[in-house]
């Protein structure tokens, strides 16, 4: 049988399907006027269409229902069973509540990344009359630091006075008897910690942020 | 969405264990006969329509009730089909081809050695000629014109059933009518037609 374009075989086939639209089945008409071949190749799918709808459908042998009852689980199932949503069933249901899980997973990701890596550099608040030796900052002796202090990854001597608030981020504090924090003071060691502190500054910079909106 | 069948559901659900009977009798007949189509066999057409059944009841609790009862059970029903048939893989394959006989496999030889009695109506005999043709479309194709031929399923369900996209249920629909077309007229060399 010569093998006409597959297109015209594929308008027959959505013919069949009852998809064809009105500019294919008019081409289809065309074509099957001209071509011998597909004209005999449409008659045998529509004779094998014919054949598939006349098919007799199969009966379940009559005692189907009482076998299939016979065999059910003996434990029946618990009276509460529906009240308990399986938890696939219930992720879900709750779209937005697994969004929202997400999101936080990812977020808390990126802030311990920020812990364990991040910069291992030395970095604190570049108040007038620190010294710096290594990865040590002091403050010290007679020298008055107004605002708050910072340091990350590295160690904190204060000898002198600081008024704002003291924090260390993966190091450790030292003070000598003579200091003075008038601030709150804290050493950020663990995960919690760091991850509180990363909360806790972000909301205050948002706070700030609307304040200074509000101002305008 | 049936509401009269949701009600069944919850009442089974609720621990009413004979209510499930409804479930069965209202598509026992459906189930079984994809199941026939599918594995070809009375005996293990009935132990997969069953076992179909009690999955149905084992799981009854997922079934998503705002979706159609009747896509989820044909679901069931042709995965265990499709699993059935993979396990238990014969040693040779009917769809084989046997070597040097080009184009001709298994079952047209089986169908040379019996000439089939001739007091069979002429229907029957046409309707039987088709179920044999179906028998020998791979398995792939089988479960889509089984679905889409003996239960007039539309082609959207078909493809919620068998879990692939609609163009896949298009062209596999496409390709088991072309194969169907060829076998038919190998078989009666152009004379049915």
């Amino acid at each position: 049988m010569s093998k006409c374009s597959e297109s015209v075989v594929m308008l027959m086939h959505e013919y069949l399907d009852g998809t064809i639209d009105r500019a294919g089945e008019e081409r289809l008409r065309e074509h099957l006027e001209t071509c011998e071949a597909c004209r005999l190749h449409f008659k045998q799918l529509e004779r094998v269409e014919t054949l598939l709808q006349n098919v007799q459908p199969v009966n379940a042998p009559s005692d189907f229902t009482q076998s299939v009852m016979q065999r059910l689980p003996e434990s029946p199932k618990p009276v509460s069973r529906p009240t308990v949503v399986p938890f696939r069933q219930k992720l879900r249901r709750h779209p937005l509540l697994v969004a929202v899980a997400i999101f936080f997973v990812l977020m808390s990701a990126t802030l311990f990344s920020t812990y364990e890596g991040g910069s291992n550099e030395l970095a604190y608040t570049n108040e007038p009359g620190l010294v710096v030796e290594g990865d040590t900052v002091i403050v010290p002796k007679d020298v008055v630091i107004e605002g708050d202090l910072v340091v990350e990854n590295g160690h904190l001597i204060v000898e002198g006075e600081v008024q704002g608030d003291v924090t260390v981020v993966k190091g450790t504090k030292y003070m000598a008897s003579t200091a003075v924090i008038t601030g709150n003071d804290e050493e950020i060691d663990q995960w919690f910690g760091w991850l509180w502190y990363k909360l806790k500054t972000s909301i205050a910079t948002l706070g700030n942020s609307e304040e200074n909106v509000a101002d305008q | 969405m049936d509401e009269q069948l949701n009600q069944t559901i919850n009442e089974v659900l609720r621990g009413n264990d004979e209510a499930f009977a409804d479930i069965v009798t209202q598509f026992q007949n459906g189930v079984y006969h994809v199941c026939y189509r599918m594995l070809r066999n009375a005996e293990e057409s009935e132990d997969v329509a069953q076992e179909t059944f009690i999955r149905a009841y084992t799981k009854l609790d997922t079934f998503d009730q705002k979706r159609k009862f009747s896509t989820w059970i044909y679901r069931i029903a042709t995965n265990l089909c499709i699993d059935y048939l993979r396990k238990k893989k014969p040693d040779y394959s009917l769809d084989a081809t046997v070597p040097g006989t080009e184009g001709l496999d298994m079952y047209s030889q089986l169908a040379s050695s019996d000439d089939g009695p001739d007091d069979e109506l002429v229907t029957l005999e046409t309707n039987d000629t088709v179920l044999d043709a179906i028998d020998q479309l791979s398995e792939t194709y089988r479960s889509v014109i089984i679905l889409r031929y003996l239960k007039e399923l539309p082609l959207k369900e078909i493809s919620e059933i068998l879990d692939i996209p609609l163009g896949t249920v298009k062209t596999r629909v496409h390709r088991g009518r072309e194969q169907l077309r060829k076998q038919l007229n190998d078989l009666n060399k152009g004379e049915l037609l």
